[in-house]
């Protein structure tokens, strides 16, 4: 299985989604150049973290106009799996793939901890080797986290199951002190209409290792494998 | 041809910074004022055959790129 982790100029976390994939999961992996229109026969995309184009005008608005985009959104609506990772998930957000927006932390600082997210749903490439209601403890790494989106936008993605990842408490509930930012609903992360599309803003890719502070992210990647081995669908794109 | 262009959150958004600019004003004693948001301001330079012509180009930058639509409002000026 191929993994595609595309670098932007600013990205930052393209080694570590690149060494869990190959070198934690033992997967292919490669980088795909945001001025590249090639995924090179990918079968899973990754948008990571960082600050592309050094989060000017807003985070990810110049992002999604790169070349690459138009090939990561024709591979989505092929229904390819596509993971946006903190900064990804702001350039799939920017880009339409994703609705709504990022604000500011609603505390203004940038913040760096280790935080509980809990898996809602099951019934995506990136979960489906989850449980519904699983505790992951993730690393979060951002100034930018603040989820938006209008009532009658929160309402749809509650009501499709679109909401992927909640930051919860201790005890697994989504309490307003467990969210960090202000996002609303305490979401953490949600995925398109089709379910392929997952963007999330804690960093599983920074998870994958217990040396390194938790290996509770490794499951998404896991997930991403099953899904695509049991559908039997290598997608080349 | 210049154009300026203001973008602003939505009223509906929580505007953390401009709290923040706000509560910074009373502790300098400034009372009297009241909420304050922050927005964006841009000014181009173009090209272009008449106001008209420069307002509704200013007006699609401000659309594709300036503005997110999904939680910001703008106006265009034209001199």
């Amino acid at each position: 299985m191929k993994f595609a982790v595309v670098v932007f100029p600013g990205s930052n976390c393209d080694d570590d989604a690149y060494h869990a994939a190959k070198h934690v999961l033992g997967q292919d992996a490669e980088f795909v150049w945001h001025k590249d229109t090639s995924l090179a026969g990918a079968d899973v995309v990754i948008l990571p973290g960082g600050f592309a184009h050094g989060d000017y005008l807003r985070t990810g608005a110049i992002a999604r106009f790169s070349p690459v985009m138009s090939s990561v959104k024709a591979f989505a609506d092929a229904g390819g799996p596509v993971l946006g990772v903190c900064n990804g998930f702001q350039i799939l957000l920017e880009a339409g793939l994703l609705p709504g927006a990022m604000l500011r932390n609603r505390g203004l600082k940038f913040i760096c901890e280790q935080v509980g997210v809990r898996v809602e749903e099951t019934d995506t490439p990136f979960t489906a080797a989850c449980s519904k209601g699983q505790v992951l403890r993730i690393p979060i790494n951002h100034g930018e986290g603040n989820y938006f989106a209008a009532d009658d936008v929160l309402d749809a993605l509650e009501r499709d199951r679109r909401v992927i990842f909640r930051y919860v408490d201790a005890s697994g509930q989504p309490t307003d002190a467990a969210n960090p930012n202000g996002a609303a609903r305490n979401i953490a992360g949600i995925c398109s209409e089709r379910r392929n599309v997952v963007g999330m803003m804690p960093h599983p890719e920074r998870a994958c290792e217990p040396s390194l502070g938790s290996g509770d992210g490794l499951v998404l990647f896991e997930s991403v494998v099953m899904a695509l081995t049991s559908s039997g669908t290598m997608r080349s794109a | 041809m210049k154009a300026r262009v203001f973008v602003t959150l939505k009223p509906s958004v929580f505007d953390p910074q401009g709290h923040t600019i706000a509560d910074a004003l009373h502790s300098m004693g400034y009372k009297e004022i009241g909420d304050v948001r922050q927005g964006k301001y841009f000014e181009l330079e173009l090209d272009a055959k008449s106001a008209d012509a420069a307002r509704a180009l200013a007006s699609e930058v401000a659309d594709k790129l300036l503005a997110n639509p999904v939680i910001e409002s703008y106006r265009v000026e034209v001199e």
